[in-house]
């Protein structure tokens, strides 16, 4: 057969290190555990077995001392297990404030992956090796599940929210990527690959081929199209608040609520404007949903982001974990 | 076998021979009776799943997926997990031996309600009949998980009939719960209390709790489901304001504690043959029943262990996972008190044995690995892969199954009245053992490679493994066909069993096989600890006959 028989799989990024140590850890108890039930279990059924047919057992009641060890022990390790997977988890839901972003639509059944530089592709993706990536995903559709098995990656990518998932590359090649949340007919055919290449490659990779203009960009003329400008003046004296400066700050609402103005209340505030409203201002927002598509509320949003200053970095959608970062490039455009 | 007493017939009046006639099994209230309504009906289910497996299996052993279409893989998968979780493992094990043996082992003449018995056949049957027909007609392609706003609005196929099936036969086991729960509450001979009682029925209590508390919030998740499909309310679906990820925290909520209505029991019949099995009084009986109630307890509030990926707060799923490790505590107990149990035994190698021990591997190892799932960070990579296939497969089929043969082996005599051939039945548990590891095993590799499940199609250096699967689950197949033939068989040609032919404790075992329409002659008074062997000397194989060994049945009863 072509395939041959692998056993373990390939391991290509920093995050697959770290499963890994985990997984032979949890691999090891189990295997010690296991080992100890079932020689126990044939031993005593060997040495114990039925010599006469009415042969009986030995009257044993139980033992206080050894349920206890047996709720004990298995609870402390288990709770090594608990908190090691945490932090490991807790890393995983935390990109590292610099990564490079990219932005995933999924639909049935296909990929759909945005550089903000402008580069578009579908089924594949390419990223340049040690760096830290950040997807920001969302579906058009069903849900959709982004697994990359050698990054030992995945996160549902679900309708109507954004998700994130992060890695960082540590060798060049080219990686299975897998929906991994069934979402249909082709569900097995929603696959493709993640192509990590040398940085200077993936500049040249980047350079090539058609490039329409930056996310930010496509963003600032859909901003005009939609007339947008009209209400949401640069001064805060228009009928919608300034949008400058605005990710990643902190909102105040109609009714004293406060948000950090993350992807997902971007994302909200443009789809349903009347969700939450900023204080001082009133529900004259027309709802946009259905007309623009996904793709287009990620430009939008990416135009947005242009407009902050570079510390400002909102925490992560679900965890409002605020994180500081030194000071980046930033991309202007007006 | 030769001189076994074959000739032998069944004389007195017991629950088979006391009327005869369609009518009189299709309005009976005994629950023995509808015990074997139960076994036929779930029986079919089992093999109607099973051809569906087959199907699954030979559609992977090519990368490409030849055998079927996509969109029939799908299907395939979906019915396979429908027909086999809501009309075979669910109501197994409480429906045909709780039925049969919650009212004899507590010393009754019936369950409480046994017309309300009876009426759990019939809307059982009904909700089979509207998943049969969804199947028939098209079938539907959700995944058994029904995951919206794919179920509510993406997908062509039969979705509702489906779920209108799932709701009615609920509700089946809803009212089998609720009976279980009054019996054991009220009609326990005298001199049995709580202590007294055989660890079968309390798993058969902790299952019921879960089954009266969880099946309504599953029959009200899919009822939205519907809803929004027919109506388009928005409930689940973005689109239409609803919340997908409400959807899942509602199915797991009833979901999750559903693999503890398939595995409670099981590990309640493991008990009863452990014991029985090795003469001896069960190992910290105390800790064991203390270990069911836990388990069904804590096994509510786990649910979200499903959700790591799935965009929910982290900080919920730290909850969860700590609890999802908390509930691995009491099962824990229960696999060391059963080893504990067998160590200065009296270890007989019997049929049931094999199962029970058998039960026992396969759990560990089905339970070892959910710890690997609880890890939220490890969970993150083997999440809807063949990883987590394996482990509930190793649970659900190498438990519950397992758990579910075995106990039918058990009791068979107490039930049919006959033996059947020792040599073929361990010989068949082998060939089961063997088959399902084989079958499961390569799985668990497959899922650390990173193979999505519910994938028709697959890269192909997958396929070594998935090859090596669809071998194990052709052998698992002979070792499934085999003993519904020799049982079957065993019914006419099977040698006479006596009332006690293990012999064993329990109260099921001081009447007749098979037991008379009544049970019990006289209503039996308790005065001894559950599997007792040491103060029962009353319970001896009579004089051995050569050839059957440890299983010599009695002359005549």
């Amino acid at each position: 057969m072509p395939g041959g028989l692998p056993l373990f799989p390939e391991r290509a990024s920093t995050m697959a290190y770290r499963v890994d140590e985990l997984f032979f850890f949890l691999l090891g108890v189990s295997l010690l555990i296991s080992l100890l039930v079932f020689v126990l279990i044939v031993a005593f059924s060997v040495k114990y077995r039925r010599r006469a047919p009415n042969e009986i057992g030995a009257p044993i009641e139980g033992s206080i001392k050894l349920e206890t060890f047996w709720i004990v022990v298995p609870l402390i390790l288990t709770m090594v297990m608990f908190g090691w997977s945490a932090s490991l988890y807790m890393s995983m839901q935390n990109p590292p404030p610099q990564a490079m972003e990219i932005f995933v639509v999924g639909k049935q059944w296909m990929w759909k992956l945005q550089h903000p530089e402008g580069q578009m592709e579908i089924n594949e993706l390419h990223v340049p090796l040690e760096r830290d990536i950040k997807l920001t995903m969302t579906s058009e559709d069903v849900i959709h599940d982004f697994f990359v098995p050698a990054f030992r990656v995945k996160t549902d990518v679900l309708p109507g929210r954004y998700t994130t998932l992060w890695f960082h590359p540590t060798k060049t090649g080219r990686y299975h990527l897998f929906c991994a949340q069934y979402c249909g007919t082709n569900h097995a055919a929603m696959v493709g690959w993640v192509t990590v290449m040398e940085p200077a490659e993936f500049e040249v990779w980047l350079a090539g081929g058609p490039i329409p203009g930056s996310l930010a960009e496509a963003g600032a003329k859909l901003f005009q199209q939609l007339a947008c400008n009209n209400c949401h003046l640069s001064s805060g004296k228009g009928r919608g608040p300034s949008l400058v400066a605005l990710y990643g700050s902190k909102v105040r609402l109609v009714g004293g609520q406060t948000v950090v103005a993350d992807d997902n209340y971007l994302r909200e505030s443009i789809l349903d404007p009347r969700a939450k409203i900023v204080a001082g201002y009133g529900p004259d927002m027309p709802v946009f949903q259905g007309l623009v598509n996904e793709e287009q509320v990620l430009q939008l949003i990416a135009y947005i982001k242009s407009l902050a200053p570079p510390q400002a970095v909102p925490g992560q959608p679900g965890a409002a974990a605020e994180t500081k970062r030194p000071a980046g490039q930033t991309r202007r455009l007006q | 076998m030769s001189t076994s007493p074959t000739a032998h017939t069944l004389r007195h009046e017991n629950y088979l021979n006391v009327s005869y006639g369609v009518k009189s099994w299709l309005l009976t209230t005994d629950h023995k009776r509808i015990a074997l309504l139960y076994l036929v009906s779930i029986t079919l289910c089992f093999f109607l799943g099973g051809v569906f497996a087959v199907l699954i299996r030979l559609n992977l052993l090519t990368p490409q997926g030849n055998l079927v279409s996509a969109e029939t893989y799908n299907k395939l998968f979906t019915m396979h997990g429908v027909v086999m979780i809501f009309f075979f493992l669910i109501p197994s094990i409480p429906t045909v031996l709780g039925n049969f043996l919650v009212p004899m082992m507590i010393g009754a003449r019936d369950l409480a309600f046994p017309r309300l018995n009876l009426a759990t056949w019939y809307i059982f049957n009904l909700g089979a009949l509207f998943t049969l027909y969804a199947i028939v007609t098209g079938g539907v392609d959700t995944g058994w998980t029904f995951y919206t706003p794919y179920s509510s609005l993406y997908s062509n196929t039969h979705v509702v009939t489906t779920i209108v099936g799932i709701f009615i036969a609920g509700f089946s086991s809803i009212l089998t719960g609720l009976n279980f729960i009054a019996t054991i509450h009220t009609m326990r001979a005298p001199g049995l209390t709580w202590f007294r009682l055989p660890l079968f029925i309390w798993a058969h209590y902790a299952t019921s709790l879960i089954m009266v508390l969880g099946t309504p919030v599953v029959a009200i998740t899919l009822a939205l489901v519907a809803l929004e499909r027919v109506f388009h309310l928005g409930i689940f679906n973005p689109a239409l304001g609803g919340d997908p990820l409400l959807f899942q925290h509602l199915f797991w909520f009833y979901s999750h504690p559903a693999v503890y209505i398939m595995v409670l029991p099981a590990m309640g019949v493991t008990t009863e043959l452990i014991t029985t099995f090795a003469r001896k009084k069960l190992f910290g009986y105390h800790f064991v029943a203390a270990a069911s109630l836990g388990i069904a307890v804590i096994g509510f509030l786990v649910w979200g262990h499903h959700m790591y990926v799935a965009g929910q707060s982290p900080y919920a799923a730290m909850i969860f996972s700590i609890l999802s490790y908390l509930v691995a505590i009491p099962s824990g107990i229960k696999v060391f008190n059963w080893t504990a149990t067998l160590y200065k035994g009296s270890v007989s190698w019997a049929t049931p044995m094999l199962y029970g021990l058998g039960f026992i591997g396969l759990f560990v190892m089905g339970g070892l690995t959910g710890l690997f799932l609880a890890a939220m960070g490890m969970d993150v990579h083997v999440h809807d892969t063949y990883f987590v296939v394996a482990h509930f497969h190793y649970i659900m089929v190498g438990g519950a199954v397992m758990g579910y043969l075995g106990g039918i082996h058990y009791w068979w005599p107490k039930i049919s009245g006959r033996l059947y051939p020792e040599a073929l039945a361990r010989f068949s548990a082998i060939v089961l053992f063997v088959g399902f590891n084989l079958t499961f095993f390569p799985q668990f590799i497959l899922g650390y490679l990173g193979m999505p499940r519910r994938y028709h199609a697959y890269p192909p250096e997958f396929q070594v493994l998935n090859v090596l699967s669809t071998a194990g689950a052709s052998i698992l197949a002979v070792g499934y066909v085999l003993p519904m033939c020799y049982l079957v068989w065993s019914m006419r040609y099977g040698p006479i069993a006596g009332p006690n032919p293990w012999p064993a404790t329990g109260l099921e075992w001081q009447t007749p096989s098979p037991p008379p329409p009544h049970n019990f002659d006289v209503t039996p008074v308790v005065s001894w600890e559950p599997y007792d062997f040491a103060n029962r000397p009353d319970l001896k194989y009579p004089a051995p006959v050569p050839e059957l060994g440890h299983l010599q049945p009695e002359a005549q009863d």
